[in-house]
């Protein structure tokens, strides 16, 4: 995935970020934590201890850390954190990770040492921010529930109005950023009784702007693009893989690809691809 | 035959090398190798010269062409030779949007499907896509033909000024301006003359496509609206 996301650097050179989806332990859930440097990660665990009743099992890499903890204690061990000013909860999954940071890909994708990494599929995003500041809040991928990230290529023009109501329905943002708030739709469709699929079906009339969004689930992953395609999109299939890129550029290094078939999916329709 | 790798050869050096054949250049038959998606190869060529391309395109690949004949050998990426001059540019699978964008001369042949604004603003090129092309095909298109042996989707020839089109498979919808106009026997011979050109002589029945072209309302002054100004 590295070698995917790198040479889109001078397409968004800014912030980097990436989901994994690795293994999972039955009746745990990974809470991936973003802390600052100073941070510490031991006392917090011992703190999280308390709450959880059991060790928690926690891998760090650089300024993230993801927590294994039992699926029961996470709306506990969420509202702790919280309270927690130098750390913030990133996302949460049975199997997703996410790791995002300022910086150009190939610098960040060394910080978290992502060629060391495993799972069955992944997103990974770079970023050139046109609606909002340069910081790690406002990099992709964003979360849109468990095992379930967006990112988005795009600037949307009605987000200030759509966070509003996002916010009315109790939804609450970290950032000014546009895609955070596409990531809050589909969140708050899903919470709705909304299939991922009737989400970003949604999305195409209640978004204005431009945008193909990816977004990631436990089992797989889903593209969609504005009506007018205002924003590229290619896709490559073979026996073995599927993947996406915003230009083909993104997938020359994937194995076989001189043969896969390459093709570019077409606006206003979400496409979604499952592992059995 | 000249071949030249772009795994360790920078494209900038390739089109400066394309760029400085002379019109009676020996080297007449280029290959490139591994293109893999990289933008801008063979733009700005201006030479009677063939310039095969071994694989899948980025952006504007051919743009500007003059006189020479590109062959793609997969896709290409957004705006296959825009703004083209003359000469022939052949895409083998599929181009991404606005595919010939602005064109004035030449022919492009894509034999798979073209994307959105396939055609856009086309201002003399001739267009044969063997698949279907997006939306907002042949969008203000002055001049040129654009033929298309699948469907074209929403809103194809919006804003059409005097390009002509030919679709032989379903239109999704025609945009402001355009509307089906008949095949006269000029339009059969220069939809045939296309054909040709781009390879598909045989078992294509010209009967089969529908024109398409402007009502010439929206381009045309009206002294009732004068009001409006």
């Amino acid at each position: 995935m590295s070698r995917m996301v790198i040479p889109m650097s001078e397409r968004g050179p800014d912030s980097t970020g990436f989901a994994i989806y690795g293994s999972d332990k039955p009746g745990l859930m990974k809470v991936t934590v973003r802390t600052r440097p100073e941070f510490d990660v031991s006392s917090l665990l011992s703190e999280l201890e308390v709450i959880t009743k059991v060790p928690i099992e926690a891998v760090s890499r650089d300024t993230h850390t993801v927590l294994m903890i039992p699926a029961g204690s996470e709306a506990a061990v969420r509202a702790y954190i919280d309270k927690i000013p130098s750390a913030t909860v990133v996302g949460s999954g049975r199997r997703m990770e996410i790791y995002k940071e300022v910086g150009r890909p190939a610098e960040v994708v060394h910080r978290f040492n992502l060629g060391a990494m495993t799972g069955t599929h992944g997103v990974a995003h770079t970023r050139m921010a046109t609606e909002s500041a340069v910081t790690t809040d406002g990099a992709h991928p964003f979360t849109t529930g468990p095992d379930q990230c967006l990112v988005h290529n795009g600037s949307l023009s009605n987000h200030n109005a759509m966070r509003r109501e996002l916010i009315s329905h109790g939804l609450a943002f970290e950032t000014e950023n546009d895609s955070e708030v596409a990531a809050g739709f589909m969140t708050w469709k899903i919470r709705g009784g909304d299939t991922l699929k009737q989400a970003m079906e949604a999305s195409l009339l209640a978004l204005d702007g431009f945008y193909t969004f990816v977004i990631g689930t436990e089992t797989g992953f889903g593209v969609i693009r504005d009506p007018i395609a205002c924003k590229p999109a290619v896709m490559a299939e073979t026996e073995r893989w599927v993947a996406f890129g915003t230009e083909y550029r993104a997938l020359v290094d994937l194995p076989g690809i001189d043969n896969a078939h390459v093709w570019e999916p077409v606006p206003a329709k979400a496409y979604f691809w499952e592992r059995n | 035959m000249a071949t030249i790798d772009l795994a360790n050869f920078p494209i900038r050096k390739l089109n400066a090398e394309l760029h400085s054949l002379k019109p009676d250049t020996n080297d007449t038959h280029w290959r490139v190798l591994n293109p893999r998606g990289q933008h801008a190869i063979a733009v700005g060529v201006d030479a009677p010269v063939t310039i095969e391309v071994a694989g899948h395109v980025g952006y504007f690949c051919a743009g500007m062409n003059k006189q020479a004949h590109v062959v793609i050998q997969g896709n290409a990426g957004q705006g296959v030779a825009e703004n083209m001059m003359s000469g022939f540019v052949h895409v083998n699978g599929d181009a991404s949007q606005a595919a010939g964008a602005s064109g004035c001369g030449g022919l492009l042949v894509i034999d798979g499907n073209a994307s959105a604004r396939c055609g856009i603003s086309m201002k003399g090129i001739d267009i044969v896509v063997k698949g279907s092309v997006g939306h907002l095909s042949a969008f203000m298109a002055q001049a040129g033909s654009l033929v298309v042996l699948g469907d074209a989707g929403e809103a194809i020839g919006d804003s059409i000024y005097e390009a002509h089109i030919y679709v032989r498979g379903q239109v999704k919808s025609l945009g402001a301006d355009c509307i089906e106009k008949p095949i006269t026997d000029r339009h059969k011979a220069e939809l045939t003359r296309l054909l040709e050109a781009a390879g598909e002589v045989d078992g294509i029945d010209i009967g089969s496509f529908r024109r398409y072209g402007s009502a010439r309302n929206l381009y045309h002054f009206h002294v009732d609206n004068i009001g409006l100004y």
